[in-house]
């Protein structure tokens, strides 16, 4: 019998900083990769010459450099066109958030010249947006804790009038720090704001057990897939090291109802904290997959691969199973490469 | 005293949560205990089976016994 040749994809993806608080384009790429559908090269698409998914040639075939998200979202096709006409591109995943805005600005154009993306509209990324969290859990009927957007240190003093300590200061992109005391609350505020710009986000602190939902929504209010994970093993950064899929009907129906809400289109985590009486408070919402997406691949829901399928125009059937106490566990690899590689994506910004 | 539907047990006294992600191990009595519990023993079917296998005092089982389902409850091993 011959075997049916496989249709031959090229997909790039961004965030290949496989670092101990790891972007997900690794983890995305074996999602991809694990897919038997296509014949599938992987294009990186790297910001800085030290991101380790930039050398692993044998998940990544060619990576090429991008501007910073500051440089703006016309830089940015230009340099992913000048990309395309090498690689002949057919989807694109950017991972992080602080790139996306650019990039679903652009994915109309991008479209047009043939290339794929699965995004959130502008509109979506702006209402779960960290700033307006709150009023979009209002909105929805979703449990999110009271905060305050602050834009001066000394506005803490006004907040711990109104939330009892700790309280949780949240950079406007990454990073969240728990303070006890107002000097600890200001000492974060200046180090968020430093990092991340303003405005900074204090949040109500909410106590119990640390839940993330990877989910996949197809734009019309159905859900594609969605898998609960509780993290075992959490680092001083507070990313999962490792976690295990639970079975969890309300957190599936949380999901669910976030995606027919919203109408999502594209991955995204949900972070929930669970208290004690059962009450499921969503901390964050980004709008990407999660670095240990790979998880729901090894559970049995391939969302990595149903996105690219979605973002080449192919109907996806939601997912309906996975299995329950399926465990990731991450860990470090010293990967070894020689200076002429370093200096080829530093000088040309290709490898 | 029923043990929640989805709780997980094996032989070896390895007990797994599915809805909250926790995991326990128990020693061999506890295994026992769990096991029965999932065939839907009673707590008298059970208790008699220990006694009439180990040499063990009533009234400490009793206490023991007491104890074991207050820390398989403070787990949320347990239907309410």
């Amino acid at each position: 019998m011959n075997e049916v040749a496989k249709r031959k994809i090229c997909v790039a993806v961004t965030g290949l900083n496989a670092i101990d608080s790891p972007g997900p384009g690794i983890a995305v790429i074996r999602g991809i990769l694990d897919c038997t559908a296509w014949d599938v090269k992987i294009i990186g698409l790297s910001y800085e010459s030290l991101e380790p998914g930039i050398y692993m040639h044998d998940i990544v075939t060619k990576t090429y450099q991008i501007p910073y998200p500051s440089a703006g979202s016309e830089a940015l096709y230009n340099r992913l066109i000048q990309i395309h006409e090498q690689e002949q591109i057919d989807v694109i995943i950017p991972n992080f958030d602080a790139e996306l805005q650019n990039f679903i600005k652009i994915s109309k154009d991008l479209k047009k010249e043939g290339i794929g993306t699965f995004l959130p509209s502008l509109a979506q990324l702006e209402a779960r947006d960290k700033v307006n969290l709150y009023n979009f859990g209002k909105q929805h009927n979703l449990l999110v804790p009271a905060d305050r957007i602050i834009y001066k240190a000394e506005d803490l003093k006004s907040v711990i009038e109104q939330f009892d300590f700790p309280i949780v200061v949240k950079g406007k992109y990454y990073e969240a720090v728990v303070a006890y005391t107002l000097e600890q609350a200001q000492k974060a505020f200046h180090k968020l704001q430093a990092k991340w710009g303003l405005p900074i986000i204090v949040q109500q602190f909410i106590n119990g057990t640390e839940i993330n939902i990877a989910a996949l929504g197809d734009g019309k209010g159905n859900t594609i897939s969605a898998v609960p994970m509780r993290k075992l093993y959490i680092t001083d950064k507070g990313k999962a090291w490792a976690g295990i899929t639970l079975e969890d009907q309300s957190l599936i129906d949380l999901a669910q109802h976030f995606i027919s809400a919203t109408k999502w289109s594209g991955g995204f985590e949900l972070e929930i904290m669970r208290t004690t009486d059962n009450k499921p408070y969503i901390m964050e919402i980004n709008p990407r997959f999660p670095a240990w997406i790979y998880l729901t691949t090894g559970a049995g829901q391939n969302q990595p691969a149903a996105l690219v399928k979605m973002a080449l125009g192919e109907e996806v059937k939601p997912y309906t199973t996975y299995e329950v106490g399926k465990i990731f566990i991450r860990y470090s690899w010293d990967l070894i490469t020689n200076i002429e590689e370093f200096q080829k994506i530093s000088a040309f910004g290709e490898l | 005293m029923k043990l929640k539907k989805n709780i997980a047990t094996s032989e070896s006294g390895f007990v797994f949560n599915p809805s909250s992600g926790d995991s326990f191990s128990l020693n061999t009595i506890g295994a026992e205990i769990l096991l029965q519990m999932k065939e839907s023993k009673s707590s008298e079917e059970i208790k008699k089976d220990i006694l009439n296998r180990y040499d063990v005092d009533k009234s400490l089982l009793e206490k023991d016994w007491d104890d074991f389902m207050s820390q398989l409850r403070d787990n949320n091993l347990l239907e309410f």
